[in-house]
């Protein structure tokens, strides 16, 4: 159902453009954005309203083998949340892990039209494209994961350089991923094969004579000489451990002037002494990135209330089990990665959780450069994306943000400088850490703006004073041209498509990858690649020279 | 045979949950027939051997008699959004393609749907949600396990290949000896065919595999036990002692278990008993546990119905939300209790093996029953499709017991249609009628308002 559609009297936030709260027409036709339609298009009159690109959720969890088995692992969690159906939309539970339709819709009610599954397994690619096709309204893509890959691995152990940049195209091919995904890298076989231990140091040599820095520097260059439109999406060593930080800016350098994305950097902006409460680093690690253009990152804010952590990195799981006592899920996938999900709370009084609440905030309000520091909670890790909307407020609105100040961990409070950051977002800053930003980071060209060709992903927001109430309630949701929502209500259905990349390969280095899978997989090498048929609506995202 | 022969190559075998997909399969095409399954084991074999086309078979049936598939979508339809407390059961051997039809169904017509696992790996189910669970894909157990431990379990007889493909004799990256690297316990009431497999072989007395679990709890964490327990359990201390070291020694051990453990008194606990021991033995290793579930695709079921519902079975959509209650909404109680008004059955024979009070409900209720073969509960149908099989003429997806998800290679063409397609036919009539519905409610509650 696409509709052409005229929006007029609405005040535009297209920063990408440099539209910074003008009344302009916005024109839509066939899914586009375009500079005129005719006169009997649809007319939406947006007095009164902010528009904006629909919001692009650069890390998050939604799809996939873990995610599902945090579902199943939770049903206490989805018991108080329920998601009724309507005669347009499916039915599901919420909670910090929603079913697939109930997580579409709800992206959707938030104004949110683009999200991307932050860390799959190869292996279960089939399985997070299955879900894709249940999860309503939105586009999607996923990030894979080729840190562990024990294969890859290997070739960079041989120094086989080629022949690692053909297989980590060939794995991107394979799973339909839209970028590469490393997560504590070196981590997985101390994990598996050495008594659940981890690695602690970014040059620490492993056994297999790699070290996290060499894998990390490999798959940077290799994925940005290949050009793909997202760099290596890297989840760095040390998360949650104090004095990590040295560990992420150390990553960061790395990269050289090489793009690369740290994903919810909060996580790892930690003074301090191992084994001790830590200390805020977040104006080093927001200098490092402000200064360095070629990085990008996604904060990662850890919001007070239940959370899931559900993450690769299975040593670090295996720590938070220590801490909450309760159900710990551990999965581990052959020759490819680990995992880890642990129910948690983020607790108002705790002092470590104070600390990094207060340091997402700060790494925020202290980036000069709200282009490449995104907004995220690392969902449903930090908090669930539902609350995206509360954490505008609190950068929107410094009066609620000193009021929220006085409920939390006030030492901790005393070992960082939020007290003293009066910054206060505007609007466009949100639009830009909400959608211009991780579009771009992302390199989706048509989403995140609203200048022609753009995908007609348009949220409109009554404006208010109350800037969480604001982002919770979109009067109107546009999504590739089609009403989803009008008046608060859905008026459509959609199931959205799956954004991709196919970046060139020899089809030679399969006979590379086949005699390994033969000896150490247990499913068939011709049984693993994934096939057309899972894509259902889609988009390949072209990848092409390296990018600065 | 004919000499139209195809080969088809890692075909897979949908038969039980190894889901093996190394089949190379011989098809004899004239006479739709697979004459030779290479590397099937005995079910395997069998399953491909047994299966032929009933040509004359009508694809569709309306109370015993033959009719076209459209009308049979009708009836089935009708008889679904008619119902009050309509329920969906089955679903483990079929696609997860047809599954999400059959729960995008249950939530249209606000029934109530289950799979399977409610009367196999149900308790597992449950205990999962309350310890968790450490686990890993069974090729991580090729290639690191050192320690193989199968509890209440047979799978010389139900997983033939389990042994020989995944966790016994394989050769794997830390495991170049295959077997000579691996010891292994079996644990279970009686001697049977996989007991040979064994180094270890542990008897508890029947019934008393909680006891055995917890006792080698406390061992684990250092509390001392008194040889008593030799008297409640039926093994003594020191085996116990030994398996206990055993554990804390390796390097990656796992814990298969079967229905032995989990259709037996004490069911979840059992279940939860030996998650828990799995999970407190990684403060010394690393050590897993896994289900060794049944049918081909009932962990695929699991999954798509938690994906879409965020419940793994046993769930109602009649409040237009799903509910997750097990004893309420999985089928032996909504049978056994007369709650069902009307059922649709997918590649399940619950008339076969269901509770007789169960079965004596089933009978007296309309039943939409799709199913590749006649059966004692499409005897009985109202309405009554013959579907193809699932990987052997129908594509789709499959997950393995430990949710590694294959692609089915279909071997050749069925003349029936497939559970999807029937399933998307019914989808779309169910949802004409409840807009139907829908609409006259609305205008019923505006002659109401107008009347106020």
């Amino acid at each position: 159902m696409l509709t052409t559609m005229r929006i007029v009297n609405g005040k535009v936030y297209d920063p990408a453009n440099n539209i910074d709260g003008k009344i302009k027409e916005i024109c839509i036709q066939n899914g586009k954005i375009v500079d005129s339609v005719p006169d009997d298009a649809t007319v939406i009159d947006a007095q009164g309203m902010v528009i904006m690109p629909g919001g692009v959720d650069i890390h998050c969890h939604i799809a996939g083998p873990k995610v599902n088995a945090a579902r199943k692992l939770q049903p206490e969690d989805h018991r108080h949340d329920v998601h009724p159906s309507t005669p347009l939309t499916r039915s599901g539970t919420g909670g910090t892990v929603p079913s697939t339709f109930a997580t579409g819709y709800r992206y959707a009610t938030l104004g949110y039209t683009t999200a991307m599954e932050a860390a799959v397994t190869p292996i279960g690619a089939r399985h997070t494209l299955e879900e894709f096709h249940d999860t309503p309204v939105i586009d999607k893509g996923f990030y894979v994961l080729l840190g562990e890959n024990i294969f890859l691995q290997t070739l960079l152990r041989e120094k086989r350089m080629e022949e690692f940049d053909q297989a980590v195209a060939w794995w991107i091919n394979a799973t339909k991923a839209y970028t590469v995904k490393l997560v504590n890298p070196g981590g997985d076989e101390p994990w598996k094969g050495k008594r659940n231990s981890n690695v602690s140091d970014i040059d620490e040599k492993t056994d297999e004579g790699l070290s996290p820095r060499a894998i990390i520097e490999a798959f940077i260059i290799s994925v940005n000489k290949q050009g793909f439109p997202h760099p290596p999406h890297i989840h760095c060593n040390n998360l949650g451990h104090s004095g990590n930080y040295k560990t992420t800016l150390e990553t960061m350098k790395t990269a050289g002037d090489m793009r690369a994305h740290i994903a919810h950097i909060q996580f790892h902006s930690y003074g301090g002494e191992l084994g001790k409460n830590p200390t805020s680093k977040a104006a080093e690690i927001v200098e490092y990135v402000d200064n360095h253009p070629n990085i990008t990152c996604d904060v990662g804010q850890v919001m007070f209330g239940k959370s899931t952590i559900m993450t690769a990195d299975a040593p670090l799981a295996y720590v938070l089990k220590g801490h909450s006592k309760g159900k710990w899920v551990n999965a581990d996938t052959e020759c490819e990665s680990g995992c880890g999900i642990v129910p948690f709370q983020y607790q108002e009084h705790v002092y470590m959780h104070t600390l990094q609440w207060a340091i997402g905030l700060e790494i925020f309000l202290l980036s000069k450069d709200p282009w490449r520091v995104i907004l995220s909670t690392d969902h449903p890790n930090g908090g669930s994306f539902m609350s995206y909307p509360k954490l505008i407020k609190l950068l929107m609105d410094k009066g609620f943000r000193h009021e929220e100040m006085k409920r939390v961990n006030q030492k901790a409070l005393a070992n960082c400088s939020l007290r003293d950051l009066d910054r206060e977002f505007t609007l466009n800053e949100i639009a830009i850490i909400t959608r211009a930003g991780p579009a771009r980071a992302l390199g989706l060209p048509a989403k995140g703006h609203l200048g022609r060709d753009a995908d007609a992903d348009i949220t409109i927001y009554d404006e208010m004073d109350d800037k969480e109430m604001m982002f919770n309630t979109p009067r109107y949701v546009i999504k590739s041209g089609v009403p989803i929502i009008e008046n608060h209500e859905f008026r459509n259905d959609l199931i959205g498509k799956l954004l991709h990349i196919t970046p060139e390969y020899d089809k030679k280095i399969e006979t590379v990858v086949q005699p390994f899978f033969e000896n150490y997989y247990s499913i068939e090498f011709s049984n693993y690649a994934v096939d057309d048929s899972y894509l259902h609506d889609h988009e390949i995202i072209t990848t092409g020279i390296a990018k600065g | 045979m004919s000499e139209n022969i195809r080969i088809v190559e890692n075909a897979t075998c949908t038969f039980c949950g190894c889901v093996c997909d190394d089949m190379i399969l011989h098809v004899d095409m004239d006479e739709k027939r697979i004459t030779k399954a290479k590397n099937a084991c005995v079910l395997g074999r069998a399953w491909f051997a047994e299966h032929t086309i009933e040509e004359n078979a009508p694809a569709a049936m309306i109370d015993g008699k033959k009719t076209s598939v459209a009308e049979a979508i009708e009836a089935a339809a009708q008889t679904l959004v008619k119902a009050k407390f309509p329920i969906v059961y089955g679903l483990s051997d079929t696609t997860c393609e047809a599954q999400r039809q059959a729960v995008a169904i249950t939530d249209y017509i606000k029934g109530t749907i289950d799979t399977t696992t409610s009367v196999c790996h149900g308790p597992s189910g449950l205990a999962f949600q309350g310890i968790g669970e450490s686990t890993s894909t069974l090729g991580e157990v090729k290639n690191r396990a050192d320690l193989v431990i199968y509890w209440g379990g047979n799978p010389a007889e139900s997983h033939p290949r389990h042994f020989g493909r995944y966790a016994v004799t394989p050769k794997g990256m830390f495991t170049p000896g295959g077997k000579k690297d691996r010891t292994v316990v079996l644990v279970d009431v009686r001697k049977t065919k996989s007991s040979p497999v064994a180094d270890i072989l542990i008897r508890p007395k029947p019934g008393k595999d909680f006891e055995v679990l917890w006792a080698l709890r406390a061992l684990v964490k250092g509390k001392r036990l008194s040889s008593a327990i030799e008297q409640q359990t039926g093994v003594p201390l020191t085996v116990l002692q030994d398996l206990s070291d055993r554990m804390k020694r390796c390097r990656f051990g796992v814990l298969f278990f079967g229905m032995g453990l989990t259709m037996t008194r004490g069911r979840h606990f059992n279940s939860g008993a030996l998650l828990a021991l799995a999970t407190d033995l990684n403060e010394f290793t690393h050590f897993v546990a896994k289900p060794v579930r049944g049918h081909g695709n009932v962990t695929g079921a699991d999954n798509v119905v938690s994906w879409q519902t965020g419940y793994p079975f046993g769930v109602n959509f009649s409040r237009s939300y799903p509910r997750f209650n097990p004893g309420e909404f999985t089928t032996v109680d909504t049978l056994a209790n007369g709650h069902a008004d009307a059922a649709m059955i997918i590649a399940s024979d619950p008339a076969s093996n269901f509770p007789k009070k169960a079965i004596e409900h089933l009978k007296n209720i309309p039943i939409v029953v799709l199913d590749t073969k006649c059966t004692e509960t499409s005897k009985d149908a109202h309405v009554a499709f013959r579907t193809s099989t699932y990987g052997i003429n129908t594509a789709g997806t499959v997950y393995r017991m430990d949710d590694v998800p294959i692609t089915l290679r279909p071997a050749f063409e069925s003349p029936f249609p497939d559970d999807e397609t029937i399933l998307i036919g019914i989808k779309k009539r169910v949802r004409e009628l409840m807009f139907e519905r829908h609409a006259q409610d609305a205008s019923d509650a505006t002659q109401v308002a107008a009347r106020a």
